[in-house]
């Protein structure tokens, strides 16, 4: 994609600078933007979620999404613990099923980004499926470029734009 | 007027259509260099396109003649100046022509305006509330008619008899053949950065006479016109489940191309019609697919770990050039039609991607990914020869002229995500903006209307 070489060389002067690899960055970003989802905020709710709901389920678990590098799909530690509580969650309500969603930055071609996506949202279903959730819950969808959720042109918003989501189907 | 235009007018009288000799003089050199582009904008030709007469100002369905004859000279002068060869003049700044001038120029005085090359014409309203639109282009210094046609149309379609008119004179000037009157899908997009809303949408190879065919409930994209132009094929999210459909334009109805559980995209028409390829997307592994237009099985023509999409056939239909990612980056790479002989044809600095074959089967456009940009460029179908015409933060997609002679592509621009269709001559020249209603991406050029 266009801009690899030099958004590695940023990630790479990060790891020489803070010495913390490229996606760590993403902790220190900005909230999301209204409207979209906070697992943290879910906690501090009066009312406690109904069980097995969607709200439920983003309180309980880490996080609903995990973040990739450029033109990358692998699935790394943090995003691993990330999937390993959604797992666990789906574990205690097995009736549940979940969409995931694959996304891209704006920085690729379309059709590339359609299939990029799609090969992200199958990597965190894949790992869904290796903690013993039964893959015929899970259905994924890429939505390519088409979704970004954090609009800048810039390095922060792409990483935060390169994500596959877990969504619960009630 | 300079010597090299005198020459090539005196050619020009012994038989030979310029650019025919323009592109002789390219196809010797060794390679394509900036000096040749250069000297080929050099040799454009002016071309006095004043206002079209009329035997008398009549009112009519598409508006009076008078203004008419005005505003089809203004689609001719547009039209032409799409192009690398052409410098035309008015109609604006030129004084408009009687009846008896259409055939009888007035060749001294447009001599002294430094024309090399005259169009004139005539509209006249007919008693079955049809046009007729008079055609001629004159060589202005040996004074001989080079062109002269005309046209019947119904009201609705008077801008096509200027396209035609247009297309006529380009062809006779050039020894090209003709791309004006034509027709592009694109997708229209509208609202903010973060939740698009992008229609199918349809318009004349110039922007104008635009229709959306989508409402913009289902998020819309990548389409592209059969050849026959009664249909579209593309890609729609309805319903969250991105699939490839047809939309039979006349029946405002779509039909399903392949019926899967898996995610299909990046839809293609065959040259003629009758095949179509999609990419599909089977436990996050991308390949390409090949259906009959008319459904049944189809036909897996890429197999691998790697991302294999996009697809565009050779203009005989033997060949198809895709994209895939299975050397670590975006490359463009050439088959045969049952997917054998996969060979790597991309070399150059940076990712490519997004490859079209020509019409005219000399060269394949694609969009190259390097240095913070993306760029349109085109090379031969052995990938030599590169050129890249464009320079800006995302130019994406091209789609070719029905003559192969024309690009248009999308611009993508930084921070705001606002699209619009754009169209670059071949040789790198003329970019300009294709007037939208709104923002506009991923265009498909059609072939030549009938």
């Amino acid at each position: 994609m266009a801009g690899k070489s030099q958004m590695l060389a940023a990630g790479l002067a990060l790891i020489a600078i803070t010495g913390c690899a490229p996606k760590q960055r993403l902790e220190d970003l900005p909230e999301p933007p209204r409207g979209s989802v906070n697992t943290q905020q879910s906690n501090l709710d009066a009312n406690s979620p109904l069980p097995g709901s969607t709200a439920d389920f983003l309180a309980r678990v880490r996080s609903d999404r995990i973040y990739f590098d450029t033109d990358r799909s692998d699935i790394d530690g943090e995003d691993q613990a990330i999937l390993a509580s959604q797992a666990a969650w789906l574990q205690r309500f097995p009736n549940t099923r979940v969409t995931l969603e694959g996304h891209c930055d704006e920085r690729g071609t379309r059709d590339y980004n359609i299939a990029l996506g799609a090969r992200r949202a199958n990597a965190a279903k894949n790992f869904l499926a290796a903690q013993g959730v039964n893959p015929a819950r899970v259905t994924t969808v890429s939505y390519g470029k088409e979704r970004p959720e954090a609009l800048g042109s810039d390095e922060e918003s792409w990483a935060r734009n390169r994500r596959a989501v877990t969504i619960t189907l009630q | 007027m300079t010597k090299l235009r005198l020459m090539i007018a005196a050619i020009l009288c012994a038989v030979a259509p310029v650019a025919a000799v323009m592109a002789q003089a390219t196809a010797t050199a060794p390679a394509p260099t900036r000096e040749i582009v250069e000297a080929v904008v050099d040799s454009e030709m002016t071309i006095a396109v004043p206002p079209l007469a009329t035997p008398q100002p009549m009112e009519t369905a598409a508006g009076n003649t008078e203004m008419l004859g005005r505003q089809i000279a203004a689609i001719i002068a547009s039209d032409l100046d799409g192009s690398s060869a052409f410098k035309p003049v008015g109609p604006s700044g030129l004084r408009a022509i009687n009846m008896a001038e259409v055939t009888a120029p007035a060749f001294g005085e447009w001599a002294g305006k430094n024309a090399e090359n005259l169009v004139h014409g005539f509209v006249r309203a007919n008693n079955d509330a049809t046009l007729t639109v008079g055609c001629y282009l004159y060589d202005v210094s040996l004074k001989s008619e080079l062109v002269r046609q005309g046209f019947v149309v119904g009201p609705r379609d008077w801008r096509r008899a200027a396209h035609k008119c247009a297309d006529a004179i380009y062809a006779r000037l050039s020894g090209e053949s003709p791309f004006f009157d034509s027709r592009i899908a694109y997708i229209a997009e509208t609202g903010p950065k973060g939740n698009r809303v992008k229609r199918l949408a349809i318009m004349d190879s110039d922007g104008a006479n635009h229709r959306f065919i989508t409402n913009g409930q289902a998020l819309a994209l990548t389409p592209r016109f059969s050849p026959d132009y009664k249909s579209i094929l593309y890609l729609s999210y309805l319903g969250n489940r991105p699939r490839i459909f047809i939309y039979d334009i006349a029946a405002g109805k779509q039909r399903l191309v392949t019926e899967s559980v898996n995610q299909t995209f990046s839809p293609r028409w065959s040259p003629d019609g009758k095949s179509i390829l999609y990419s599909m997307a089977i436990g996050g592994n991308t390949d390409i697919y090949r259906i009959s237009a008319n459904g049944g099985v189809p036909q897996q023509l890429t197999n691998g770990p790697g991302i294999e999409t996009g697809g565009s056939y050779s203009p005989d239909g033997t060949k198809i050039v895709f994209e895939s990612d299975r050397s670590g980056s975006q490359q463009i790479y050439v088959m045969n039609a049952d997917g054998s002989s996969q060979q790597r044809i991309s070399f150059g600095a940076g990712s490519h991607a997004t490859p079209e074959w020509s019409p005219r089967g000399d060269l394949i456009a694609f969009t190259r990914i390097g240095g913070g940009q993306f760029r349109v460029g085109v090379f031969t179908p052995a990938g030599n020869s590169e050129r890249l015409l464009t320079s800006n933060w995302q130019d994406e997609a091209p789609t070719w002229s029905p003559n192969g002679r024309v690009i248009q592509f999308f611009r993508t621009a930084q921070g705001s995500g606002k699209t619009g269709v754009w169209q670059v001559d071949v040789t790198g020249a003329k970019e300009r903006k294709i007037a939208t209603p709104v923002d506009g991406s991923d265009p498909s050029w059609g072939p030549l209307l009938p």
